[in-house]
């Protein structure tokens, strides 16, 4: 059959999108890494092309944004690493010793509590941990403490809100890549003499891979520029990087500099997400 | 012997994931009916004072409503463009495919924050108002990918040969799209809204950076939080969890229904 020249709508039919993209995603990023590149007092942009926000991002005032995003990367990796710790005893037994039959009933349940607000998730954590909150209560009616203890406004508070939602994420991408393991695989290992434990070891654990590895992505990615649940459960006392941009854009309208820790921030999304392309390559070899 | 080892030890797995994953939610539901002024046990028996006080709320049913307007409008105007784009992608192969698929994707790869960060910039620097419109453009920044690839995914051969059939028969391009595209796509354009909708429906960040006077149901709330520990923010977060449900209940009934047709 000749091909035929696309009719006008079908040629138009993409651009309208790539249109919004362009304005309102690219355009402003743009804008953004242009601005970080210059240096404004009091409402007035005194300076083009410096480097001072970039400057002021690593040394200025001991180095406080610098620590910020250390802060980001330590908490967002303990994040990651105890999610996926979590989540794989449970995607295990929900893919191999669950009956198929309850095995989407009890996905459904696991997702359940995360369709409530995701500001009200974090501050329902409060309930728990706050120094009015039931593990106060609780040390205090066992004798355990003698006065309140307050357990938010810590870095451990950030971690475990943090990782009550991406546990959740994490059992997903691990258990729907458990349930594409051929049984025969493990089965075949079994007969040929594997315990159980050879089994996980050399047939479960490597072809499950792949969904951790997603899962860990998407994690590292998604609580690294998060805003909510640091700044509700950790408070500002140690500032994770997303507080930090925050802070100057509300308090001081510092635009530049927040475009610049802005710029850093997503130079530290792209090298993750350029690590893991790399370690998804490696894995199909 | 060993059997019942590994059952027990699954039991408890699961029940351990069960109490991590429910107790904070378990906490927000009980204490919103708390007839008292904190929501922490004791328990103090049961009460619907802080309902009414939410719903007496005006600043909160007006976000409320702010939010669903937004969701429905940015989700409509995202799945109709990301459609379109899929549409144009999937029917007409040029070498500059690949690279409208990266643009078109690159916002899914950038927080939030830096998303709104940018256009709140763009946006003082045009002299364009915070507002809800902004918040809305917002929103379907961050849900056109999504649109995009649900329908780019769904969008195979299988309907070519309909979408001939009916060019040859003289329809033409727009009654082609009308008629026979967008019925066939009706699950993935139903999916893509509602995966729209309850994303901007439960979206802070941009929304606290780019609106002012109206706002939306999490910046209310946001707002609400500087109180501390009250059984109306549970309260307010149990209506959200209850409204949540409802529409997946529904949007569940909706596809399933549509598949068992099928």
């Amino acid at each position: 059959m000749a091909r035929r020249a696309a009719p006008p709508l079908i040629a138009w039919a993409t651009a309208p999108a790539l249109l919004w993209t362009v304005l309102f995603f690219i355009l402003p990023l743009l804008a953004m890494a242009a601005v970080s590149l210059t240096r404004r007092e009091r409402g007035q942009t005194v300076e083009l092309w410096t480097l001072d926000n970039y400057r002021a991002f690593f040394m200025q005032g001991g180095g406080v944004f610098l620590q910020a995003l250390w802060n980001s990367v330590e908490v967002t990796l303990t994040v990651t690493a105890l999610s996926v710790l979590i989540a794989y005893p449970i995607a295990y037994v929900l893919a191999y010793r669950v009956p198929p039959r309850w095995q989407r009933m009890l996905l459904v349940l696991l997702v359940l509590p995360f369709w409530t607000s995701y500001v009200i998730r974090s501050y329902s954590w409060l309930l728990v941990l706050s120094e009015k909150g039931v593990i106060s209560i609780a040390l205090q009616g066992l004798g355990l403490a003698d006065g309140p203890v307050g357990l938010g406004n810590t870095r451990g508070a950030t971690v475990l809100g943090f990782v009550h939602f991406f546990a959740m994420l994490l059992t997903l991408t691990i258990y729907a890549n458990l349930v594409q393991i051929r049984e025969s695989y493990r089965r075949a290992a079994a007969d040929l003499g594997a315990s159980p434990a050879q089994v996980f070891v050399r047939i479960t654990l490597p072809l499950s891979l792949p969904g951790v590895a997603v899962g860990a992505f998407l994690t590292f990615v998604l609580a690294i520029g998060d805003y909510v649940t640091p700044q509700i459960l950790g408070g500002s006392k140690e500032l994770l990087l997303p507080q930090a941009i925050m802070l100057q854009v509300g308090r001081t309208a510092d635009f530049p500099l927040a475009s610049a820790m802005s710029m850093v921030l997503m130079a530290v999304v792209t090298l993750a997400y350029l690590l893991f392309a790399r370690h998804l390559r490696m894995g199909r070899l | 012997m060993k059997a019942r080892g590994a059952t027990a030890a699954a039991a408890l797995i699961l029940i351990a994931a069960a109490v991590f994953i429910f107790l904070p939610v378990v906490l927000l539901v009980q204490f919103s009916f708390q007839d008292g002024l904190v929501p922490v046990p004791p328990f103090k028996g049961f009460s619907l004072r802080w309902y009414e006080k939410a719903l007496e709320n005006r600043r909160l049913t007006e976000a409320l409503w702010n939010s669903a307007l937004v969701a429905l409008l940015s989700s409509l105007v995202a799945t109709v463009l990301g459609f379109l784009a899929a549409y144009g992608l999937a029917r007409r192969r040029t070498g500059w495919n690949g690279a409208a698929e990266l643009v078109l994707m690159a916002p899914i790869t950038v927080s939030y924050l830096i998303i709104g960060m940018g256009l709140l910039m763009t946006f003082t620097m045009a002299g364009i108002q915070k507002s809800l419109l902004a918040v809305g453009i917002g929103h379907v920044v961050i849900n056109l990918p999504l649109a995009f690839a649900i329908c780019y995914a769904q969008l195979g051969a299988h309907q070519v040969a309909y979408e001939r059939a009916a060019e040859d028969l003289g329809a033409g391009p727009w009654q082609t799209l009308l008629l026979i595209t967008v019925p066939t796509m009706a699950p993935s354009l139903g999916a893509a809204f509602a995966l729209s909708a309850t994303l901007s429906w439960d979206e802070f960040v941009i929304a606290f950076l780019l609106s002012r006077f109206d706002v939306t149901l999490p910046v209310v709330i946001w707002s609400m939080l500087r109180s501390g520990l009250s059984p109306e923010l549970n309260a307010v977060g149990t209506l959200v969890f209850a409204v949540s449900v409802a529409a997946l209940l529904a949007a569940e009934l909706l596809i399933f229904r549509k598949r068992r047709n099928d």
